[in-house]
């Protein structure tokens, strides 16, 4: 008989599975019980040990909870940094792998799967991690002049209580040696991130320090992404109404600039490009001594009447914390009023994602809104997250969908905690690139606040080439999805990109302000690999830069002894700078050029006026280092000079939250950081 | 369509405490690691034995879990090395390491009533060394491929496929006692 090798293993194969006992029921249960039994004495042992909770024996309580105080009080990042690391110090020498405790289990000869020193699961490491790592980073010098005194103040007490906890790790560390627990050489520090979060706060806010004032003569250029989210203007609004200071770094200028419609030029039927920039300089409310650029786009205003046909595809959270009022049923309410203003070739789907992913409703042309109805109703949260599946889930709906020439879209709804279930942050990013270069963009809808993921939010939608808004009224649920819907659904240039490039005979010093975030480097302009912001139909982008002339005195940074200062601006000299602006068509790969230059003069418009309004009301919100003593009172008096015809009455809002915030201030809160905010934030 | 909370975020709520997670957890996983115990030690009892130290010492290793590999990878490899390491404690290693042979004894009593392949099962395994079982049980048993088995074992691809290649060998060398 000859054989086969292959024929052998096949049947070693076959044998090895059909062969194989049942499981022993009894065996099955006493094996189940007795590893409960060791989870719950685990979870009972190390709680007391090591859990920085509240209800932790009081004698430890004093210096974890100092440590969780700084990371819910302090914002400086400096200081953020400090606390950290006396955290992770801390917090890594207090873990004991507690295999050795169980006596029974043979300890394995090898190490268990050696942990990568990787960091926790959540697209918002990932920003974390791309940021600059801020121990290393130095704060930009506060201005000379006048730095805002809350900005001192914040300094000056994060630094005694950031080295408390360090000599206070050092003391623990001592503790633990003494109490004779071994810390696992192996561990690597940064398990700590875990399965211990510093607070129970979970919401997370991507933001940078401010940008700082440049010099020209030695940074002539500044790039950056274009940005048309506004979420962080309604997480701001949602914190003030609620009687609270918003944390700074839950603000970023220029989504709170740019959540006003504002009435620019739209591009004529003979430009050739998607959207057209108007650039104005009026002096700047704040200084005498400088100028702010307004560089403001307005995409072209959509043809609603042939616009092609949309697939959508909703990507409803329906985890349990979606229950909330301002969550699932706002969102129901939010799709009804949307529904109205689709057309009858429109389709749409839904998918819901909670423990399971399911689709709820097949995809289903926009004229039969009766069965998208009962869809929507039929949805119910409970559950816990699991976005990944569903995510996946919607691109496989969305694709089915798309024909020729149609635009698909998923708009992605949750709470946040988006996370849960997504084991590699990294590629769920490349993921949705991908899938936008297929030509499917992703759209993210915030609701609710405390566990609002905003930097996963925002990580999602700028890699889906989509929009982060955050929804917390029906109000602005009706601007977003309903006023807005053809702009955010159409999009008319992907990767727009602005390059400055300022004239060191005009202007000395520059600062952009906000943007930080979308920081681009000089050399990214002009390289079409390098992602950056959508424009849609209809959509506008402001950008506000504040630059001071060579001659004047509110210069902060002196001459350089041996550099000839104002080295001669070849060209026109007239110009302040020039404008460089780079854009791909819906799909294309190769970006177009546009170019402007900047001229001083022109008049503060209402628009320009009400911008810079808001553009200090985002500063006031954030330290303030610039403003002097510019304040409320003048943010507010500007901004109603601003305020123009207000249709929607979006401007009116902004000026009584800038009221509040005033008032919030004045009652003896300085700032989110040094007031003791509820745990979560809620 | 339903689609169930994957793995590694029941692994993950685990790891921070979460009690229904972890009992969600070892009840989904239990079965699939028994009979990989099965395979690696051919006796049922050594197998629930093995397998119930492998989910006493979970909760422990579990927090040390870094979300670095799929779990069912993780969850293999600490089998595998709870595997070696009791049949490495002196007072079972003889009763271990014998154990195809052992079951392969106390089965021959009532070899008529076995199945044919059966046997043949038992004469397979028994010609292989422990090492090669433990690949055997992982490729074939558990249907990994060479790559994911060498990330269990620790090992190079290399080495697995030398491994398998030799499985072949020892099969063929059974397959022609068997023809004798």
């Amino acid at each position: 008989m000859t054989t086969d090798p292959k024929d052998e293993l096949d049947r070693l194969s076959r044998a090895l599975r059909e062969r194989a006992p049942k499981p022993d029921p009894a065996a099955k249960r006493a094996a189940l019980a007795r590893s409960m039994e060791n989870f719950d004495r685990l979870a009972k042992e190390t709680d007391s040990q090591m859990r920085p909770s509240q209800d932790r024996p009081p004698k430890r309580a004093g210096f974890l909870t100092g440590v969780r105080h700084m990371f819910s009080y302090l914002t400086s990042k400096q200081a953020l940094a400090v606390t950290t690391s006396a955290a992770a110090l801390c917090i890594g020498l207090f873990i004991v792998l507690p295999q050795q405790q169980f006596g029974t289990v043979p300890a394995p000869v090898e190490q268990a799967p050696a942990p990568m020193p990787q960091p926790p699961v959540g697209a918002s490491d990932e920003i974390a991690r791309s940021e600059p790592a801020p121990m290393a980073e130095v704060a930009p010098a506060p201005a000379a002049g006048a730095p805002a005194a809350r900005a001192k103040e914040t300094r000056r007490l994060a630094t005694p209580q950031a080295a408390q906890p360090q000599m206070m790790a050092e003391g623990a560390m001592a503790d633990m040696a003494v109490g004779n627990m071994v810390a696992p050489s192996a561990a690597p520090a940064d398990m700590i991130d875990l399965p211990f979060p510093p607070a129970t706060d979970s919401e997370a806010f991507a933001n940078e320090d401010a940008n700082p004032v440049k010099v020209t003569a030695e940074e002539p250029v500044s790039t950056f992404s274009a940005d048309i989210d506004t979420a962080s203007y309604a997480v701001v609004r949602d914190s003030l109404m609620s009687g609270r200071l918003p944390p700074a770094e839950a603000v970023r200028i220029e989504e709170m600039v740019n959540y006003f419609p504002y009435g620019y030029p739209a591009p004529g039927p003979q430009d050739a490009a998607p959207f057209k920039a108007s650039v104005e300089v009026m002096p700047t409310p704040w200084n005498a001594g400088t100028q702010l650029v307004r560089i403001g786009l307005q995409g072209r205003m959509p043809a609603i009447a042939d616009r092609p046909a949309l697939n959508l595809v909703f990507l409803i959270d329906t985890s349990g914390s979606m229950q909330d009022a301002d969550k699932l049923p706002l969102l129901k309410q939010s799709l009804r009023m949307m529904l109205g203003q689709l057309r009858p070739e429109d389709q749409v789907a839904i998918v819901a994602y909670a423990g399971s992913a399911g689709e709820v409703l097949p995809p289903t042309h926009a004229s039969d809104s009766a069965k998208i109805l009962q869809a929507l109703d039929r949805l119910d949260a409970g559950g816990s997250t699991n976005g990944a599946e569903g995510l996946e889930l919607a691109y496989r709906t969305a694709e089915s969908m798309t024909a020729e020439g149609e635009v698909s879209r998923i708009l992605l709804a949750t709470d946040g905690d988006f996370n849960v279930g997504i084991s590699d942050p990294k590629g769920l990013e490349d993921y949705i690139a991908r899938k936008r270069k297929a030509g499917t963009y992703l759209s993210v809808l915030g609701f609710g606040r405390g566990n609002l993921d905003d930097a996963t939010m925002q990580a999602l939608a700028q890699k889906g080439n989509g929009q982060a808004a955050y929804i917390d009224t029906l109000q602005e649920a009706q601007k977003v999805l309903v006023d807005q819907l053809s702009g955010a659904l159409f999009p008319i240039a992907d990767d727009v990109k602005l390059q400055v490039e300022w004239n060191p005979a005009k202007v000395a010093e520059y600062r952009l302000i906000g943007y930080e975030t979308r920081a681009l480097r000089r050399e990214d302009f002009n390289n079409d690999k390098v992602d950056a912001g959508e424009l849609g139909a209809g959509h506008s982008v402001t950008a506000l830069y504040e630059v001071t002339a060579p001659d004047s005195p509110a210069l902060l940074n002196d001459n350089l002894r041996y550099q000839s200062a104002g080295q001669a601006a070849k060209g026109a000299s007239e110009e302040l700078g020039f404008l460089r602006m780079r854009y791909k068509a819906p799909g294309e790969g190769a970006s177009q050029l546009l170019e402007t230059p900047i001229l001083a003069g022109g008049a503060a418009d209402d628009d320009a006026r009400f911008a810079a309004a808001i553009a200090g009301f985002g500063q006031l919100l954030t330290g303030a280092t610039y403003l002097g003593d510019w304040g409320w009172d003048d943010a507010i008096a500007l901004a109603q000079s601003g305020k123009g015809a207000d249709p929607f009455g979006y401007r009116a809002e902004a000026i009584s939250l800038m009221r509040l915030a005033e008032s919030l201030e004045a009652g003896g809160a300085t700032a989110t950081p040094q007031t003791p905010v509820p745990d979560d934030l809620r | 369509m339903q689609m169930t909370v994957s793995d590694e975020a029941l692994a993950m709520a685990a790891a921070g405490g979460d009690r229904a997670a972890y009992a969600d957890l070892v009840e989904r996983h239990y079965d699939r690691i028994f009979a990989l115990c099965w395979r690696l030690t051919g006796q049922q009892s050594e197998a629930e034995d093995l397998t119930q130290d492998i989910f006493a010492a979970l909760p422990a290793k579990l927090r040390g879990w870094r979300n670095d590999a799929r779990l069912t990878t993780w969850l293999y490899r600490v089998a595998v090395n709870a595997a070696h390491d009791r049949r490495r404690r002196a007072a079972t290693h003889a009763k271990a390491a014998l154990g195809w042979g052992d079951w392969e004894k106390a089965r021959q009593a009532d070899i008529a009533a076995e199945a044919e392949g059966q046997d043949w099962l038992q004469g397979a395994m028994a010609s292989l060394s422990e090492e090669l079982r433990d690949t055997v049980a992982l490729i074939l048993g558990e249907g990994l491929s060479q790559a994911e088995a060498a990330e269990v074992l620790g090992l190079s691809e290399g080495t697995v496929a030398w491994r398998m290649s030799e499985v072949k060998k020892k099969l063929r060398a059974v397959a022609q006692e068997e023809t004798r």
